[in-house]
């Protein structure tokens, strides 16, 4: 049977995990290598980098923060951030990723998905959407596509895109709701559904992960495929291990670590 | 131990030769014929398109791989790699497999997410060196949009709406859908297996 995976994700500034609100009011996490060998350890059933370093001299330790956490990991791994041409992602592949995420770069160029996708194949292209409900007309329907870690709106509407996505070649999308990232309060059930149904290709549902409740229901009712969170295994709140065993018993299909 | 891996441009094969070498392996990775005529021992990766497997003929490789498999050599394909040990494949029919197994591959039918992505369990149907000590249930990482299907020489299932092949073997000639590579403790269990399989 096929489980629902918990995907673990390493936000990652200048070679540290780091984690914040929203986007703002960053800490220091650890080192990306060892959290990602403790959270495989610990049963995620994949790990993805997101590098939201800022500075172009800080991107040039992307490639070696790759290599290194690659190293040691022995399941699927996905790294986004900053990617804006086959090129680019050429090297973070050769660094060791199995997959990347594109985001604004996909948004400014949507021809970059199917280039990336000819190359790799499609199961190797993600395509993170950060939305947020409308303000106007049906809040989740409408919900809107934003950029720059959900401070610029695009004018488009999340379940067009992701459409537009799955048409032009992406393996998954990684939706994010920017209304919920950080808040531990629930994920967005409805506007993953929307998304989920509204595509054939398998939706990751990230923003709002605080409980092992939140995650059933972001499976049952937002009928995710996989689901995604980054602060709370990394202060110890839930470790994998814990947060697959308590989703089992409610009913979920889990690979639990042997 | 001594393994060559075949570059045909399809895919990324960084994880696959990490996972072989973090297990001991001596990799050398080539898209040449003469090289891959002395495999003592081959793996045929592959993520992406069924076409990318037209390279395999353009560059002479099907036929030192042919050669391989009748010289006994241990031979091991991965997803795709997989596929072209059958037939064919609906993904694309005007590129043959190397027909070791009976039957094509097609399309998982509509109704449900394509690609296959994530953890699947496998079924073991019968013993066989490839999956010796995998245990029934055991889950390995799967992502592919296209089935291979199953025979006599299928080892283990896995399900997604249909059963299919997950692992395949015939005497040297053995396949894995899924990613061994990916696939944890499992996946590595496979490999070392495969490193083990005894070679004339």
């Amino acid at each position: 049977m096929l489980t629902k995976r918990i995907i673990a994700c390493l936000d990652v500034r200048d070679g540290r995990v780091v984690k914040g609100v929203q986007f703002v009011d960053l800490v220091d996490a650890g080192d990306p290598a060892e959290l990602a060998a403790r959270h495989a350890a610990s049963g995620a059933d994949e790990i993805v980098l997101l590098d939201i370093t800022a500075t172009h001299e800080g991107r040039g330790t992307l490639l070696e923060t790759v290599r290194r956490t690659a190293q040691r990991l022995f399941v699927p791994f996905t790294v986004g951030g900053g990617i804006r041409s086959a090129d680019e992602a050429a090297a973070v592949f050769d660094a060791g990723a199995d997959k990347i995420s594109i985001n604004s770069a996909a948004l400014t160029r949507p021809e970059l998905i199917g280039e990336i996708g000819a190359q790799f194949g499609a199961q190797a292209v993600v395509v993170a959407i950060d939305a947020r409900r409308a303000t106007e007309g049906d809040p989740v329907a409408d919900a809107q596509v934003y950029i720059a870690g959900g401070r610029k709106p695009t004018g488009r509407r999340a379940i067009e895109w992701a459409r537009e996505a799955e048409s032009r070649g992406a393996g998954e999308i990684l939706l994010t709701s920017m209304d919920s990232d950080g808040t531990r309060a629930g994920f967005d059930c409805e506007l993953t559904a929307a998304v989920s149904e509204a595509v054939q290709i398998p939706v990751i549902a990230s923003g709002g992960a605080g409980t092992a409740q939140h995650f059933t229901r972001v499976f049952c009712e937002g009928k995710a495929d996989a689901a995604l969170a980054a602060s709370i295994f990394h202060f110890g709140i839930a470790d994998v291990r814990s947060l697959k065993e308590a989703l089992r018993r409610d009913g979920i299909p889990m690979r639990l670590p042997c | 131990m001594r393994v060559t891996v075949i570059d045909y441009r399809a895919g990324n094969l960084t994880s696959v030769v990490k996972a072989l070498r973090s297990l001991g392996a001596e990799v050398l990775v080539t898209e040449d014929p003469e090289v891959a005529r002395n495999a003592e021992r081959m793996v045929l990766p592959g993520v992406g398109h069924f076409a990318a497997t037209r390279r395999l003929e353009e560059t002479g490789i099907r036929a030192a791989v042919e050669d391989a498999i009748a010289r006994q050599v241990p031979f091991l394909g991965i997803c795709v790699g997989l596929q072209w040990l059958f037939a064919g494949s609906s993904e694309a029919p005007d590129c043959t497999g190397i027909g070791a197994l009976s039957g094509s591959c097609q399309r998982f039918a509509p109704g449900r997410k394509v690609p296959h992505v994530g953890w699947n369990s496998l079924s073991i149907r019968q013993n066989s060196r490839l999956l010796a000590g995998i245990a029934e249930g055991g889950f390995a990482y799967f992502t592919h949009s296209y089935w291979a299907p199953v025979g006599v020489e299928t080892v283990a299932t896995a399900n997604y709406g249909e059963p299919f092949s997950a692992a395949v073997e015939r005497g040297n000639v053995m396949g894995v859908q899924f990613h061994p590579e990916k696939s944890g403790e499992t996946g590595l269990k496979v490999l070392r297996n495969f490193l083990e399989f005894p070679s004339c």
